[in-house]
């Protein structure tokens, strides 16, 4: 039985809620792994992947930024957007990837709010594209996916 | 009196009227399901979230200092009130209720107010009523998400954090059930998390499973004030989320009795000029048979006279 209750929430749905054995998320001040029993924590969230193992399963998740709240028992995480490695729609995160790209590309936009801007909506991209090429199978070796027999 | 070809012409559109609002009458229905169902959805993150803040409200003394939403003002020079109605009409008094409401709170105060209006019909009845309006935010789709709300949000925390307002109210029908909706005024800026009862998201609150009340000492990365930073907009926009969907519940299911009682009213209707006709129908044939039994008549007298 697995020690530790996983919540993912956004602002409209619940995305996942199980038990788990550990959480690893992105940190604003780094990657962090969660166990069981982890002393009380609140964080601020960066965009990133955000995975969690239960027994041999683990699933992965697209979020970009939010908080997390994490108890001996339970880890809860409210993100901004989180989207399940299967949810995630690959062409449009591609889209998204090079118009952010482009736009980057065209010279540094004046107004530092913008540049900010493009340049988190590159990150969040990417972020998706990186998810969902670990999770999904795929030709030629990839870090750990494909369970072989 | 009206002619019997009338009378069946009259029939036939009300019949065809009938029919359209039934079909008002169900598509509504399914919208109030959809609306009721997505703002359940919020909930968890909306008990999280609120919990949280409680929680680090209490953590600091004077939570004024915090955070700028979370600062009430000492004197109240200017009120904002965030205005939800329909784009639509044909749902009964639902948005006359709420803009009188509205009027109503803003006279009580009698400070400058200015409105900011979510919905074409709110704004147009504000317009007329000589209102100061500051940002219209139109054309919310019929199933928002969180991204269509978000906009609002953001310019209505601009305008307290800037000062242009002390206090942002929000003003939106809540959805009782199908049968009443209630218009209300509430806080929705400054944010203080000691006091749930006039929150906007209170009733999302109080029949939730409470938190324990152990008191659990948090450590923060980066900080207390950078988890606030993340969790205040956020909330705001929850807030007026959770309202944009209890008011498109109101907004349907009123507009569902509208339509059920157009529907009802058209059969009514069909009833008293079916009886109409037939009385109509009834003179014909009596009129035309005297007229062909004056006309046998005068042809017997004539053969007689012959």
């Amino acid at each position: 039985m697995s020690p530790m209750r996983c919540e993912i929430v956004t602002q409209e749905r619940v995305v996942f809620d199980q038990m788990v054995d550990m959480v690893v998320a992105p940190g604003s001040e780094g990657e962090l792994g969660i166990l069981p029993r982890h002393i009380p924590l609140l964080t601020a969230l960066e965009a990133g992947e955000l995975f969690v193992k239960a027994g041999e399963q683990e699933e992965s998740f697209a979020i970009s930024g939010g908080f997390m709240e994490v108890r001996p028992d339970q880890v809860s995480v409210l993100a901004r957007t989180a989207e399940h490695a299967e949810e995630i729609d690959m062409a449009r995160a591609e889209a998204a990837r090079e118009r952010a790209e482009q736009l980057l590309r065209e010279g540094p936009p004046p107004d530092p709010d913008q540049y900010r801007r493009i340049e988190a909506a590159l990150r969040r991209s990417q972020v998706r594209l990186t998810v969902v090429r670990k999770r999904r199978p795929r030709p030629g070796p990839g870090p750990m996916m494909e369970t072989r027999e | 009196m009206a002619t019997e070809r009338e009378l069946r012409k009259r029939i036939r559109s009300v019949t065809n009227i009938g029919q359209v609002t039934r079909a008002l009458e169900a598509v509504s229905a399914s919208k109030v399901r959809k609306a009721q169902s997505r703002v359940l959805a919020t909930r968890p993150y909306a008990l999280k979230a609120w919990e949280v803040l409680v929680h680090l409200a209490s953590q600091t003394v004077g939570t004024e200092e915090l955070h700028p939403l979370l600062e009430t003002r000492e004197e109240i020079k200017a009120v904002t009130i965030l205005l939800l109605s329909s784009d639509r009409g044909l749902c009964g008094a639902f948005n006359a209720n709420i803009v009188r409401k509205a009027l109503e709170f803003g006279r009580a105060r009698d400070l400058p107010t200015i409105l900011v209006t979510v919905g074409r019909k709110g704004r147009d009845q504000m317009y007329r009523a000589g209102q100061t309006i500051g940002a219209d935010f139109g054309k919310l789709p019929d199933d928002p998400s969180i991204l269509d709300v978000t906009p609002i949000a953001h310019a209505l925390i601009d305008d307290f954090a800037q000062g242009r307002a002390d206090v942002v109210y929000l003003a939106y029908m809540e959805f009782v059930n199908t049968l009443v909706q209630r218009p209300v005024v509430r806080r929705l800026l400054p944010l203080r998390p000691e006091i749930t009862e006039d929150q906007p998201v209170a009733d999302y609150l109080t029949d939730g499973p409470r938190p324990p009340e152990e008191r659990l000492e948090y450590i923060y990365e980066p900080s207390a004030v950078a988890i606030l930073d993340e969790v205040l907009p956020r909330f705001t926009e929850l807030q007026i989320y959770q309202a944009v969907l209890e008011s498109q519940a109101s907004e349907h299911s009123a507009r569902m009795v509208a339509m059920r009682n157009a529907s009802d009213n058209a059969e009514a209707l069909v009833q008293d000029l079916t009886l109409a006709r037939n009385k109509a129908r009834q003179a014909a044939i009596t009129g035309e048979l005297l007229d062909i039994a004056g006309g046998a008549e005068a042809l017997a007298q004539a053969r007689q006279a012959a």
